[in-house]
């Protein structure tokens, strides 16, 4: 009999973590015994059928953490890089003439939340299919046009993530597997298509980003070469931004490091280099755009990995929140958007406020925004107001997540590597959803950004997810 | 009407306006309000509202702007007041909350030096908790109860393979290194190690043996199936027994536990004749052979008593009381005068299952039957367990009164109705109780129930008669409650404290036996 084990805890310091009455931590704490209260909870609020369901995954004998570890470990070594900038229709795999891609899991015309309707209008005046909102609406209805998830196609959208045709868009590689991934360019804040305002002003400006700024930025980046999107995002972490609901320095970053290759522009003016350069100093959220494609060529590198639990997709179309999950394939697991509980911009309230929008969450699959809250002390008023709040974010996101970032560090935290990885069984077993930080639109099509501020994703999507996992795996082994 | 303030050059955080912005309009008469950097964006918002004047026309994004609605000209300068406290005011960190992992991985990523895990979760949710501990290589200690014994069976199966403590289930009671845990008594460290199937025995020896002037090198748990399951086989008994034998610091071995099953006892009892250090066992209410390393013990007090002489190298005596026979004569002359012939019954109201049972054997069979709640005769099994029956002796910790209620070792509750009920029932002649103090136990177990002891004791007296009350403490003066503080509150009110729970028992007989009954 192999008793070492214990007579080498008769030689140690008692160190215990205490599951349940907490006076039992107390009372050892009293004793100067270093005592660990474990704040339990019952999994998904003690519901035996979840427990049942987790014990069965465990039983089949899938080497779950196996499988995690491989989707954790493709993450960390991804290597996402901007390319180039393109056209949707060219560049988007699967991309049609008569397509529009959109936020969130699928969704019809019917369904369809005020922003996103708004961004289907304004999306189809900008390509010259309707010249008014009326007509637009009769087309968007009559299904001419074919709406598909841009998660469908390597792609994400903030709020309502409507890609068009003939958009340019932004191209990621992540050359560590060669896959690729693609997002528009952001349009700044006020009225803007991705809120669902389609006005003359929104029109001009999307007009005058597909003249201008984006031969302006494809000329200047080729000029400057790959960006290494990687290094920008562990670079944003550490100057106060999470890559979600704060971008100031990554946007700074990126003007920094294509200015000199603008102002040798010799195909533009100095004032259409200098009308880009505006545009970029006036839009802190310029970087989202950057952001967000990088996570998605991250994330997309730990999708599909048989017996994986990992949380590959969290995404929003203002009328359905849904996930994806790595070993489940392409499958979505959908419950009600819910409404964000936030901050509003002044002459707005939670009566304006639509349902949760946007495939912006792509960041906080890849171990930042939400999770990097800790490195954004700016923005804490948005989960509860001190920087202790935003750093307990962060703490907690570390029950949920298989890895901790290798790239991705936190100063705060003693440059401790961000959470990574969201296991749905962790959340699952742990009652502790991911903590997502994001933008509220109006829900009346055409008004735009009303406020800012932290949701909890529905509960239902991981339970459903859980359930199809383990059907799904309870007969392989 | 309106107010609108302009402060030029002063900026602030969007966040921190919008913050303001929902403070103000929270306000009972606000209309509208917009507390907000006098962006292009916000001019407009502003002149749509009509909230605007010359002054915010040619507001800055540099510059402050407050404007608020009201019908009532107090709220707007109330409104005015808090926007501009708001903005002045320093943010504080809040209250400095430590942060709690919600899980056990998240604990042992951020805390590496965990080697004891407490568990104390409802039964259906630990057992998935325990065999995570092992398997981080951690020991467990389970408190919880309700586990089924083939779940038993697994995590022990697991725990010893990986040579881990897994004490429990149902396991109350541990001293590792010096420390109790979950409901254990701060008791000197010394050369004796125990390793007990009973909580409340592990801390009637674990308080004799100091109380004997030795100390405790460690105090093992196992849980009450681990001797009694022919699967379990003593699985943790023999690990305990072997990690003592290995431990420089252990002299001599004690065990204690229910009576166990056969082949179990056998392979115990081996493992300790095996272990070259002096062995005591007590199997409660059963006797064994003693063989050449080996001895067993008739009480909880004895086995404590037979350890400290082995540890000592001293010669063991049997006595029945450790105060002097003259004393024992004193107080049993005292007791039994003032019986009155209509008080003819003893009742015991634990709270300390074992102690229970201790005093249930020692005076079963001398009083001719003590009814009970499990007693082994179904003759004397408490039809109500709510009510007593001639001599009774309840353990107040059993599911039956507890349901729904803490236990009364936490809680005194439901022992307190007990008195109370006990206390109008003229054929009581005697009263016997233990105090259990410690941590996990109620911070004034004796002082919980005194007044109820006193009424009973007036309530005798008024029906002509004496009820004698005695109890014993288990614990020591280095428990919070502090033992000679709890003996002076008993002793307050003429209760007779005996060294230990036996010699309360014995005690009990000698009373009964001068008064005839």
């Amino acid at each position: 009999m192999d008793v070492k084990a214990i007579n080498k805890l008769f030689t140690q310091d008692l160190v215990v973590a205490n599951m349940g009455l907490e006076s039992f931590a107390d009372n050892l704490r009293e004793q100067d015994v270093k005592a660990i209260q474990i704040g339990w909870k019952p999994p998904a609020g003690g519901d035996p059928k979840l427990v049942a369901m987790l014990d069965a995954i465990e039983a089949s004998g899938v080497d779950v953490a196996a499988a995690n570890a491989k989707a954790v470990k493709n993450m960390m070594t991804s290597k996402p890089v901007l390319m180039d900038i393109g056209v949707a229709l060219d560049d988007i795999p699967g991309m049609e003439e008569k397509m529009f891609l959109h936020a969130g899991p699928p969704v019809s015309w019917e369904r369809m939340s005020g922003p996103t309707r708004g961004a289907v209008i304004g999306g189809i005046i900008f390509e010259g299919w309707a010249s008014t909102p009326e007509e637009a609406e009769k087309l968007a209805a009559s299904g001419a046009i074919k709406f598909d998830p841009c998660h469908h196609h390597s792609t994400v959208g903030p709020m309502a993530g409507i890609v068009t045709p003939s958009m340019p868009v932004w191209i990621v590689k992540n050359e560590a597997f060669g896959n690729y991934s693609y997002a528009t360019l952001n349009e700044g804040l006020g009225k803007v298509l991705r809120y669902g305002a389609y006005g003359e002003e929104v029109n001009n400006r999307l007009q005058w980003m597909k003249d201008l700024l984006a031969p302006v930025l494809k000329a200047a980046l080729a000029a400057h070469g790959p960006l290494d999107m990687k290094n920008i995002i562990a670079q944003v972490l550490q100057m106060g931004d999470e890559g979600h609901n704060r971008n100031r320095a990554g946007t700074s970053i990126v003007i920094r490091e294509l200015a000199s290759d603008l102002v040798k522009l010799k195909d533009f003016s100095k004032e259409e280099i200098a009308e880009v350069f505006d545009f970029l100093n006036e839009n802190d959220h310029f970087f989202l755009n950057l952001s967000m494609p990088t996570a998605k060529a991250i994330i997309d590198s730990a999708h599909n990995i048989e017996g994986s639990t990992i949380v590959t997709v969290l995404a929003r179309n203002g009328t359905d929140f849904g996930i994806r999950v790595s070993g489940l394939g392409d499958e979505w697991f959908i419950d009600q958007a819910p409404i964000v509980d936030g901050l509003y911009l002044p002459g707005y309230t939670e009566d304006d406020a639509a349902r949760d929008i946007g495939d912006s969450t792509i960041t906080e699959t890849a171990g930042f925004g939400g999770f990097a809250m800790a490195a954004a002390p700016a923005i804490v008023k948005f989960v509860g107001g001190s920087p202790e709040d935003a750093l307990n974010v962060t703490k907690r996101m570390y029950e949920i997540t298989d890895g901790e970032n290798t790239i991705f560090q936190i100063p705060i935290l003693d440059f401790r590597g961000t959470p990574t990885g969201i296991n749905l069984l962790k959340v699952i077993e742990s009652g502790i959803l991911p903590a997502i930080n994001t933008g509220i639109a109006h829900k009346t099509p055409g008004i735009g950004m009303v406020g800012a501020g932290l949701v909890d994703p529905p509960m239902k999507c991981f339970t459903d997810a859980l359930a199809a996992f383990a059907k799904e795996y309870s007969n392989k082994k | 009407m309106k107010e609108i303030y302009v402060e030029k050059d002063s900026y602030f955080d969007s966040v921190v306006l919008m913050l303001i912005n929902r403070e103000i309009k929270k306000i009972e008469g606000v209309t509208e309000a917009v507390v907000a950097m006098g962006t292009p964006m916000n001019l407009d918002l502003l002149g749509d509202l009509q909230m605007d004047n010359d002054e915010v026309k040619g507001a800055t994004p540099n510059d402050l702007i407050i404007a608020v609605e009201s019908d009532d000209a107090a709220v707007l300068a109330e409104a005015m007041e808090v926007a501009k406290k708001k903005l002045t005011e320093r943010g504080s960190s809040g209250e400095s909350e430590t942060y709690k992992p919600a899980t056990l991985d998240a604990a042992v990523n951020t805390y590496s030096d965990i080697n004891m895990v407490v568990i104390s979760l409802p039964g259906a949710f630990a057992p998935s908790q325990v065999r995570k501990a092992l398997n981080q290589g951690k020991h467990v200690m389970l408190f919880s109860d309700n586990i089924p014994l083939e779940q038993e069976i697994a995590l022990k199966k697991l725990a010893s393979e990986k040579g881990l403590l897994m004490m429990g289930p149902d396991c109350g009671t541990a001293i590792i290194n010096g420390k109790p845990l979950c409901f254990a008594n701060v008791v000197k460290q010394g050369p004796i190690g125990v390793v007990g199937a009973s909580g409340t025995g592990l801390q009637e020896i674990t308080c004799s043996i100091e109380k004997f002037g030795s100390g405790v090198s460690q105090g093992i748990g196992t849980g009450g199936r681990d001797l009694k399951s022919e699967e379990i086989g003593g699985t943790m008994m023999l690990m305990g027994i072997e990690a003592l034998k290995n431990d420089p610091e252990t002299k001599v071995i004690t065990i204690v536990s229910k009576p166990p099953v056969e082949s179990v006892a056998k392979k115990v009892i081996d493992a300790l004749e095996n272990s070259g250090k002096p062995g005591v066992v007590h199997f409660i209410g059963l006797d064994g052979e003693d063989t050449a390393n080996v001895r067993f013990a008739k009480n909880l007090e004895e086995a404590a008593k037979m350890a400290v002489a082995l540890a000592n190298g001293e010669k063991f005596e049997r006595i029945l009381f450790t105060i002097s026979d003259s004393e024992v004569e004193a107080i049993v002359a005292k007791e039994s005068a003032g019986i009155a012939v209509h008080q003819k019954y003893l009742r015991g109201l634990y709270t300390g299952g074992t102690l229970a049972d201790e005093a249930m054997i020692l005076l079963n069979e001398s009083l001719g039957g003590v009814f009970s709640f499990d007693h082994v005769d179904k003759n004397y099994i408490l039809k109500d367990p709510f009510k007593s029956t001639a001599h009774t002796i309840v353990d107040l910790g059993e599911d039956v009164f507890t349901n729904g209620r803490p236990h009364p070792m936490i809680e005194p509750g439901t022992r307190d109705d007990r008195i109370l009920l006990e206390a109008k029932d003229k054929e009581v002649a005697l009263m016997l109780l233990d105090v259990v103090i410690g941590y996990g136990s109620h911070p004034d177990p004796a002082g919980a129930i005194l007044d109820s002891l006193q009424l009973a004791k007036d309530n005798a007296k008024k029906n002509g008669g004496y009820l004698s009350i005695v109890a014993s403490i288990t614990g020591t003066e280095g428990d919070f409650q502090g033992f000679a503080e709890q003996k002076r509150k008993l002793e307050s009110i003429g209760i007779v404290v005996m060294p230990s729970n036996y010699q309360a028992s014995m005690l009990v007989l000698k009373i009964m036996e001068k008064v005839g009954k």
